[in-house]
């Protein structure tokens, strides 16, 4: 893929910031707002693509790096897992940190409020995982088949 | 003739379509609503999460998200796999 014109680096220099700032505040706030961890990380992951398209996939290899990303992927997934597995004293998934008074384990206002970042239990650290997994997900799938573009391209050349 | 056949066929799946589409409850009205108040009621203080679609994806239906986290996972290892013969 080719790097594309000056105005649209310099657009993307502008906003990719804003972008991804906005995806990790849907995941942190997954418990109070709509949104969660699937839809932060695919927020993320649209500016990973915004970056790959604007600069060019031979350009952008030097920011956004494919092993970083995959290692971040299995660490979310794990982290998931784990996660689902620590509640097992009583049930699979069950919410072993909600109402405790600890980590994430304020009792929530009954009632329409707009709410604490401090409650949820388990529920915004799982965010936080799956949100991880999905955005290096989708860098590590745009990243592959940008650069199993180029390569074809420079077969068919020669 | 077999356009026929299948003409008069289409037609009478498609009026069981209408007729039910005319039978159908109206929308807001359940007939069953039990499991939808008692997350309604319970949710913010069972989980301690305001957003009740979250406490339902993450805490109630957990296992649901672990198997499409899985899903995603599975669909990057075979993104690889495919093009696993690339070198940059």
């Amino acid at each position: 893929m080719k790097e594309m014109s000056r105005i649209v680096k310099t657009v993307t220099n502008f906003v990719y910031g804003f972008i991804i700032i906005f995806g990790f505040y849907i995941i942190a706030h997954g418990h109070l707002t709509p949104g969660g961890g699937f839809q932060g990380g695919a927020v993320v992951g649209s500016a990973f693509a915004l970056l790959l398209v604007s600069y060019g996939s031979l350009n952008s290899q030097k920011f956004l790096k494919k092993d970083i990303l995959s290692l971040f992927e299995g660490f979310g997934l794990i982290l998931f897992i784990v996660l689902g597995f620590s509640g097992l004293g009583i049930t699979f998934f069950y919410n072993f940190l909600a109402n405790s008074g600890g980590w994430f384990g304020n009792a929530a206002v009954i009632g329409v409020n707009p709410g604490n970042m401090n409650t949820g239990g388990v529920i915004p650290l799982m965010n936080i995982a799956v949100g991880l997994e999905v955005l290096s997900a989708f860098g590590v799938i745009v990243l592959t088949m940008a650069s199993a573009a180029e390569f074809t391209k420079k077969k068919e050349k020669s | 003739m077999k356009k026929i056949i299948f003409g008069i066929a289409f037609l009478i799946f498609f009026s069981f379509l209408i007729v039910s589409a005319i039978n159908m409850r109206t929308f807001g009205e359940p007939a069953y609503s039990e499991m939808d108040d008692y997350f309604i009621e319970n949710a913010q203080s069972e989980t301690g999460a305001n957003n009740v679609v979250t406490s339902v994806v993450f805490d109630y239906r957990g296992f649901d998200t672990l198997g499409e986290a899985t899903v995603l996972f599975t669909a990057v290892v075979g993104v690889i796999a495919l093009f696993r013969g690339v070198k940059k």
